[in-house]
């Protein structure tokens, strides 16, 4: 239950910061200034929108399917938060590590494809149908190259469980039960015969030991955009054809509760590339002979220091992400129906599934 | 008692299904019928059962079924009706089944079956879940079955493709 809460509000202040972000990127982007109003260089500008969003009048239409369109909103948020349930935020905290996290997280997240079918349905209208659609064959269309950049990943790790792919790249892997003699080499070639088990840093990250990770996190990325809908993928949501897509018809707190699944999507998607790809909560920095800066810079497991360092890297890490994602959407422009299709299908399948078999023979070279 | 409350559930949502005239909703109540068995899957330390059937049926089965629903209507109408036909062989097969099953399980003698005395202990263990042993087992014991059904999957992707292609040009 604690961790429910504390999940929770971390997530609302995430996306009230992402949601500054997206407008003070898109301005800076376009070289204007944006919000600048509202306190200090318009900060409070986000707060101020979900206010007025709260404020609103809730309007469910009166030809629409109404239990449907009530129920969701609801169900498309709890889709994307239970994703969260098992994302490791720091050594010692994970609100629930059990041993399938990634393939749960892949399963769970299925379910938001239908509570768009379901808003976009009961909306009784054309334009939040036509949104919905598009959407849900977007959606499932990249799951299979997001999937198959997550199972590569999955192969050099040898485990589906968050918490230990964390503690693989890093300094800490010893310190994980069952991986206590477990060695990390350079570029995960044990002929190379240089250890960096101790050294850490981002010598061990995922896409350091096993470099053709770089590729499948180039492809999850990409796909990860399109799963959330984000630009240039973003034709489920195209103002210029569709009004606003499956959402057209929400107003007030439904609509809010729409934005902020939207917008958790962005961070759970950028999470899990960070987890995977991007050596998780573990610092980048690794040690060099005496100067240990990755123990400086991870603190103790299970105190409080491990955990506020651990939680500032993941998120940082994260944040990172996010604000490459906000860049994606000013710098290029919407693609058609048939090349989303043709990059799903033509280039970035084919390319994951080159990724999934070198990952299985690179595993060869790592033990 | 979770089982109760997922079985309940289930049941529940199972005969919304079969009761209700709206496709739409008996679909969506296909949803809930799913949810509920995964949960009855993770109470019975089948974790990797529960997480396939959320990813295949909800993700896949599902939301085709869901798109074929809602392609198959015009959007002006107010929802796609199902009829209901055959009433009297459908309850008489049902009801057979429905004996069928009950004799079964009151011929069975439950309460000395093996593997429910053994149920009582820590079956996964030192494991976290039942992956490892799924993954040993499919590539040592089940692996023609596993093999065999990989083929039939290739096939059937195989005739989808060739169905959905443009014929003209043959």
């Amino acid at each position: 239950m604690l961790a429910f809460l504390l999940t929770l509000m971390l997530l609302l202040g995430i996306v009230i910061v992402l949601a500054y972000a997206e407008r003070k990127v898109a301005a800076f982007m376009q070289d204007r200034m944006g919000p600048t109003e509202a306190g200090p260089y318009g900060s409070l500008q986000a707060v101020l929108d979900v206010l007025k969003l709260l404020q609103k009048e809730d309007i469910v239409p009166a030809a629409a399917d109404k239990k449907l369109f009530k129920l969701a909103p609801i169900l498309i948020f709890a889709a994307v938060f239970a994703g969260f349930a098992v994302i490791p935020f720091a050594p010692s905290i994970v609100p629930a590590g059990i041993g399938i996290g990634v393939f749960y997280l892949l399963a769970i997240i299925s379910l938001d494809v239908v509570g768009l079918l379901m808003a976009g349905w009961g909306s009784n209208n054309k334009y939040a149908m036509l949104g919905a659609m598009r959407s849900v064959a977007q959606i499932v269309s990249y799951e299979i190259p997001a999937g198959l950049a997550i199972l590569s990943a999955v192969m050099i790790c040898q485990s589906l469980d968050f918490q230990e792919i964390s503690y693989q790249q890093g300094a800490l892997m010893n310190q994980f039960p069952g991986m206590e003699y477990d060695m990390n080499w350079l570029f995960g070639i044990r002929e190379l015969g240089i250890n960096t088990t101790t050294i850490g840093g981002i010598t061990t990250w995922n896409i350091f030991r096993a470099p053709m990770l770089l590729v499948a996190f180039v492809i999850y990325f990409i796909a990860s955009l399109a799963e959330s809908n984000r630009a240039p993928f973003d034709i489920p949501e195209a103002e210029s054809e569709l009004v606003a897509g499956f959402h057209v018809e929400y107003s007030g707190f439904r609509f809010a509760v729409l934005f902020l699944a939207e917008y958790s999507m962005m961070v759970l998607v950028s999470l899990v590339a960070v987890v995977l790809f991007l050596g998780s909560w573990n610092t980048p920095l690794p040690n060099i002979g005496p100067v240990s800066l990755a123990y400086w810079t991870t603190g103790t497991v299970g105190e409080l220091s491990g955990i506020l360092w651990g939680v500032f890297w993941l998120l940082s890490k994260t944040f990172v992400l996010l604000f490459l994602q906000l860049q994606v959407r000013w710098t290029y422009p919407r693609l058609r129906v048939d090349q989303l299709m043709h990059l799903c299908w033509k280039v970035l399948t084919p390319i994951a599934l080159g990724v999934v078999l070198l990952a299985g023979l690179w595993r060869l070279l790592m033990i | 008692m979770l089982f109760y409350l997922f079985a309940a559930l289930a049941v529940l949502s199972g005969a919304y299904m079969v009761l209700t005239r709206n496709l739409l909703y008996a679909g969506f109540s296909l949803l809930v019928t799913l949810l509920s068995i995964a949960g009855i899957y993770v109470l019975l330390y089948a974790d990797f059962v529960a997480v396939t059937q959320l990813m295949v049926y909800v993700g896949g089965v599902l939301v085709l079924i869901l798109f074929g629903i809602m392609l198959s209507s015009r959007v002006q109408d107010k929802s796609v009706r199902s009829e209901s036909v055959n009433k009297i062989w459908g309850t008489l097969v049902a009801g057979l089944v429905g004996v069928g099953l009950c004799y079964t399980i009151l011929k069975a003698n439950i309460s000395s079956l093996p593997w429910l005395l053994a149920a009582e202990t820590d079956v996964l263990g030192w494991q976290k879940s039942t992956v490892q042993m799924i993954g040993i087992k499919l590539m040592t014991d089940v692996v023609v079955p596993f093999e065999v059904v990989s083929l039939l999957l290739l096939i059937a992707l195989m005739g989808a493709a060739y169905i959905a292609t443009d014929k003209q040009e043959l």
